[in-house]
Formats: C-alpha cells, sequence, structure tokens
C-alpha cells in the first residue's frame, strides 16, 4: 500500500485517540492519571473482545503508540500466554509481553531524573 | 461582567465562573491534542519502519524497539524540561501516548527529588504510571482468567 496513505492512517487514528482524551479532561475534569488508567482499561477490553486488533491493523502505530496500545499489549499477551501455558498465564501473559516497556520505563526514568536538576519555579 | 464587582451573591459568583468556564477553548484544546498526538504516533511509526525495514527486524521485535524508543525519548525530552513546555500546550496529545507515560514517571521523580535517591525518586517516580501498572495488570489478569474459563468448557 502506498506509504503516504498509511502515515495518513497513522496521523488520523492517533489523533483522534488523543482528541477523545482531551475532550474526556475538558469535560470531566479527570487528572491526567485517571485518563491513562481508564485509557489502558479500555485498550485492554476492547482488545479482549476483538475489537482493538481491528484498530491496530488500521492505524499501526496511530494505535499502539498511545497508552490504550499498551492495554492492547497487556491483554494480547495475556490472551497468548493462557493458549501456551494454561493457567500460568493469567500470570505471566500481561508482564511478559510487556516486559520490554516497563524497563525501559524503569531505568530510563530513574536514570533521566537522577542527572536533571531538580526543579525550580 | 465587570470585574471589579466585589460584593456578588453566592449566584451572581457562580454564574460568572461558568462564565469564565465557557471560555476554555475546547474546540482549539482538541485540534492541538489531535495534531500532536498524531504526529508522535507518526513518529513511532517512523521509528518501526527503520527497524523492520532498514534493520531487518522481526514485526514483534521492530515494535518492542519502537516503545523502548518512544519511553527514552519521552525520559530525555522530559530531563531537558522541553516535554513540559510541549504538555501545556497539548494537553491529552502528550499525556495519551507512550512518551507521556515516561514523562510522567520522570517529572514526579525529578519533583521529589530533593527527598533523596531512594525514598525520593525511587518511591515517587510510579506516582501517575503505578496506577496504569496496576490497572492494566489487574484487567489483564481478569481478562487471561475468563479466557482460560471460557476455553475449559
Amino acid at each position: 500500500m502506498d506509504v503516504l496513505m498509511i502515515y495518513l492512517r497513522v496521523f488520523f487514528t492517533g489523533g483522534i485517540i488523543c482528541l477523545i482524551g482531551q475532550i474526556l479532561i475538558d469535560k470531566t475534569k479527570l487528572t491526567p492519571a485517571r485518563i491513562l488508567v481508564v485509557f489502558v482499561v479500555t485498550g485492554a477490553i476492547l482488545t479482549s473482545i476483538g475489537i482493538y486488533q481491528h484498530i491496530i491493523d488500521f492505524g499501526k502505530a496511530g494505535a499502539s503508540v498511545p497508552i490504550s496500545g499498551f492495554g492492547y499489549a497487556l491483554a494480547k499477551g495475556v490472551i497468548t500466554e493462557v493458549d501456551k501455558h494454561g493457567f500460568l498465564g493469567i500470570f505471566t501473559g500481561g508482564l511478559v509481553a510487556t516486559a520490554a516497556g516497563v524497563a525501559a520505563a524503569i531505568f530510563f526514568g530513574y536514570f533521566a531524573a537522577l542527572f536533571s536538576k531538580p526543579h525550580i519555579k | 461582567m465587570s470585574y471589579t464587582k466585589l460584593n456578588m451573591t453566592n449566584e451572581e459568583y457562580s454564574e460568572y465562573v461558568k462564565e469564565k468556564e465557557k471560555t476554555s477553548p475546547i474546540v482549539k484544546d482538541c485540534l492541538i491534542a489531535f495534531l500532536v498526538g498524531g504526529l508522535i504516533c507518526i513518529i513511532g511509526q517512523l521509528i518501526f519502519d527503520i527497524f523492520e525495514k532498514q534493520y531487518g527486524f522481526s514485526f514483534k521485535n521492530a515494535s518492542t524497539y519502537t516503545t523502548i524508543s518512544l519511553i527514552f525519548i519521552g525520559a530525555l525530552l522530559t530531563a531537558l524540561r522541553v516535554y513540559s513546555k510541549i504538555g501545556d500546550k497539548a494537553g491529552a496529545g502528550s499525556i495519551i501516548p507512550i512518551t507521556g507515560f515516561s514523562n510522567s514517571i520522570v517529572s514526579s521523580a525529578i519533583e521529589h527529588k530533593t527527598e533523596g535517591v531512594v525514598m525520593g525518586i525511587g518511591a515517587n517516580m510510579f506516582k501517575v504510571a503505578g496506577p496504569v501498572l496496576v490497572y492494566g495488570v489487574c484487567s489483564s489478569m481478569i481478562i487471561g482468567f475468563i479466557y482460560w474459563l471460557i476455553k475449559l468448557f
């Protein structure tokens, strides 16, 4: 498929997901932490009922880069692991699939904070 | 309404507040969130294409490297005080992408840095990102359990 078309889809999908978040912030006064939680859980639920996979197929990074894509990775991981290892997969699935991201967030987050000066306003 | 009017009744005041609230430019907020969010996702797709096509990684590995790269970029830009400047304008456009997740970790850590490296940085870096992990992992386990139950029958 045309590369430009793919990038347009990525832009559109990612933009729409963030737009929904912005409407939630403006209309409900949810704090960013709550918005992130809502998006992760929604992403996981939409994945479990097979909807988010369609959004990923359409929007690619536009659907996987927003935090709802983290919920997608968690839910998809747990389903894959339950298929492979049965009951144990319930415990391992989510974190196995997202291990790299979580480890990167802890590691880079820690060192970025360590080497940065405390905030003075 | 006059802004010098100090002897407002409660009703008048709440009307005044409402009036001020209405002027918050929600359309402009949404447009900027759309543009910035879309742009960050395009950067993600670019990174993914580079890993997949230039370096020949598998789909899964290329997506993982993309996530790691975006988290790195988000952390770096937060430490350099660039991300918060974007965030002031972009709202959800900079919160929802995965770069916002790493931004939340670094900025909460920096905020409490003066309390030390263990109780300051270590204890506070997951102030915002922690709930995301808690709810994300718990919902994935519930989904996994339901899926496991369905597979039994």
